[in-house]
């Protein structure tokens, strides 16, 4: 299973990460850094998704399911992938032919004029199967040409299709590196398929990551943007991964994405099955932090399946089976024209966004805690703000803003606010994935649980806001000591934010740091 | 000579683009619900491949048999950790 995505400028010098031996951290400010991005590879990351923190709340994405096979195992994956009810990666409903994978797509790209990029990324992984992958890019690049396509592998593969990635116009690539030492990789990756035999144990990691190296390598000297997506694992490569980011910036990854890992026994994973634990809200962010000294790191992923469609933090896919996807009717170039107009009313309130914030910088492209921290000089959990931090969790659908009901909200956004010299410094902290509190009609019977649930997965959060809210949740999370806002509903979410922030500490009921160190988004 | 897929096969397709006999069939549900192996067609890989390429790449702990009825890939082979060591290793990995 490989998990997300990539891009493909030129000049690997010129690129942030092109590895000038200089740390973030050590080397000016953040926005120096950035300004240093050439044009080309702005544009690239500005409208995806899945590069993007800011571009995610405004553009949509999708996978096809076209690259069943597998040529790795991992522990913390099943390849008995076909489940619908499952969101993780790896995880698919129905496999697609590439002809299906274009019709597919092109559907989509209709019906969701929001959609920016296609995406390969299993249920195997995709240069396991390429011919079926760069069938699939062929054709699109052809059909859809304003579709940027992305592809995420394990990278075994990688060297030896890296000229053909790039022959293919593909956008992005994301390449899963977990661990850049075999005796780790030997507790992640029991064996690998190589040169038509089975490979196990430390030989076997060793050759996986020679790979995974060499290929992030020759794209980055290609000018291809890459992402490395790392899983964490507690007692396996937590300590190792601020490693993985420095070799691969070094290398010029340009954007590390650290996830934690899924375990259930209900998945069949080994993990799952052997009790491996999953990391805590704060281990994943207290390692995202360490290693965002040595790189940018994205906060934002929602581990979607590998047949997702739609905004990161939904799912569309059940609305363009094959079956429905057959009987569509599309006018493809009104459609990519209709495309077009969406996107530049989506740019145009982008602007308008960032007109009544003209303290910041224009292009916050990078889901990065340093692009925000740097704009103020304030290093992920630093405590010398004069007030304490607090974090808040936002519901929103999409487009920015607060727009979402509470008891409608799947998931909620936490931000983390603090006060830097007279400002509000607002920074992204990642995601909380909740049950359906008010999903109507007879399941209201269980809303109570559902919304403890909720409270406990909000914990260390100090206010929520939302575009409405019910009497009864109010109430509960008032008593629970969370504070509920729905008087925000529409504004830009950092705005919001910063004003809940404001009114709070004007209130005084910021003074005591709910243990703050200790909470994580 | 002929090895056999039963019926734990989790139709993960890794297997079918490897066969150099082409002798690798889908599933084809509700009827065969996974994948199988025509053994008129099935070499093993002798003359093409020193190990059998489906079994070499094949996931699933059992799944694949020998002509002989015998697992290729027996319990504990492919996670590295064989029956008699399996509680000890969990014990470990539960305290990750």
């Amino acid at each position: 299973m490989a998990l997300e995505a990539l891009d493909q400028p030129k000049s690997p010098a010129a690129s942030p990460a092109a590895g000038s031996g200089c740390a973030s951290g050590s080397c000016g400010s953040s926005a120096d850094k950035l300004a240093h991005l050439p044009e080309h590879i702005r544009a690239k990351v500005h409208n995806h998704p899945c590069f993007s923190e800011e571009a995610h709340h405004h553009y949509a994405r999708m996978h096809v399911a076209v690259a069943p096979a597998c040529n790795i195992q991992c522990h913390y994956c099943n390849r008995k992938y076909d489940c619908s009810n499952e969101s993780r990666p790896g995880v698919v409903s129905e496999l697609l032919t590439p002809e299906q994978a274009v019709a597919k797509t092109l559907a989509v790209a209709a019906e969701i004029p929001q959609m920016t990029v296609l995406g390969i990324a299993g249920p195997g992984d995709p240069l396991a199967n390429p011919e079926r992958t760069l069938a699939t890019f062929r054709a699109l690049s052809e059909k859809a040409p304003d579709i940027k396509l992305c592809v995420s592998t394990n990278g075994l593969a990688l060297p030896a299709l890296v000229d053909e990635i790039c022959e293919h116009n593909i956008d992005h690539v994301t390449i899963t590196i977990n661990c850049v030492d075999p005796e780790i990789g030997a507790k992640i990756y029991p064996w690998i398929f190589w040169n038509n035999r089975r490979i196990k144990g430390v030989k076997a990691a060793k050759i996986l990551i020679e790979q995974q190296q060499q290929g992030l390598q020759m794209l980055c000297d290609r000018g291809v943007l890459v992402k490395v997506n790392s899983v964490l694992i507690p007692g396996v490569n937590d300590a190792h991964l601020p490693e993985v980011s420095r070799v691969v910036k070094a290398k010029g990854a340009f954007l590390h994405n650290v996830m934690p890992l899924i375990a259930e026994p209900e998945h069949g994973t080994f993990y799952g099955l052997m009790g491996q634990r999953g990391p805590s809200h704060d281990e994943l962010q207290t390692l995202q932090d360490a290693c965002a000294g040595d790189m940018a790191m994205m906060r934002h992923c929602r581990q979607c399946r590998a047949d997702a469609v739609g905004m990161l933090g939904e799912d569309r896919g059940a609305e363009f089976s094959n079956e429905k996807v057959a009987a569509m009717d599309i006018d493809y170039a009104a459609a990519m024209a209709r495309r077009a107009e969406v996107h530049a009313a989506i740019e145009a309130n982008r602007s308008a966004q960032q007109q009544q914030r003209p303290d910041q910088p224009s292009e916050t492209f990078v889901p990065i805690t340093a692009l925000l921290d740097g704009r103020k000089q304030r290093q992920p959990g630093s405590t010398t703000a004069a007030a304490p931090a607090a974090r808040f969790a936002v519901a929103s659908t999409g487009g920015g803003v607060i727009n979402q009901h509470f008891g409608h909200a799947r998931e909620f956004l936490v931000y983390e606010a603090a006060s830097v010299d007279q400002d509000v410094d607002v920074r992204f902290l990642g995601t909380r994935k909740v049950d359906l509190y008010c999903a109507g009609g007879d399941t209201c019977g269980e809303a109570e649980d559902a919304l403890a649930d909720t409270i406990r997965t909000l914990a260390g959060v100090t206010g929520v806001l939302c575009s409405k809210i019910g009497i009864e949740p109010w109430d509960r999370l008032e008593a629970a000591g969370l504070v509920p806002n729905g008087e925000h509903a529409m504004e830009p979410i950092e705005d919001a934010v910063a004003a809940l922030y404001r009114e709070l500490l004007a209130a005084g009921r910021l003074t005591a740091p709910p243990a703050a160190t200790a909470l994580s988004a | 000579m002929a090895y056999r897929i039963i019926d734990s096969c989790v139709n993960c397709w890794a297997c079918e683009p490897l066969c150099p006999s082409d002798a690798i069939r889908p599933a084809d549900p509700p009827q065969v619900t996974h994948f199988s192996i025509d053994a008129r067609a099935c070499t093993e890989c002798e003359g093409d491949h020193a190990a059998a390429q489906c079994a070499s790449i094949c996931p699933v702990e059992g799944a694949i048999l020998d002509a002989a009825g015998e697992a290729v890939n027996p319990p504990g082979s492919l996670t590295g950790i064989p029956p008699e060591r399996l509680a000890q290793a969990m014990t470990e990995i539960r305290a990750r």
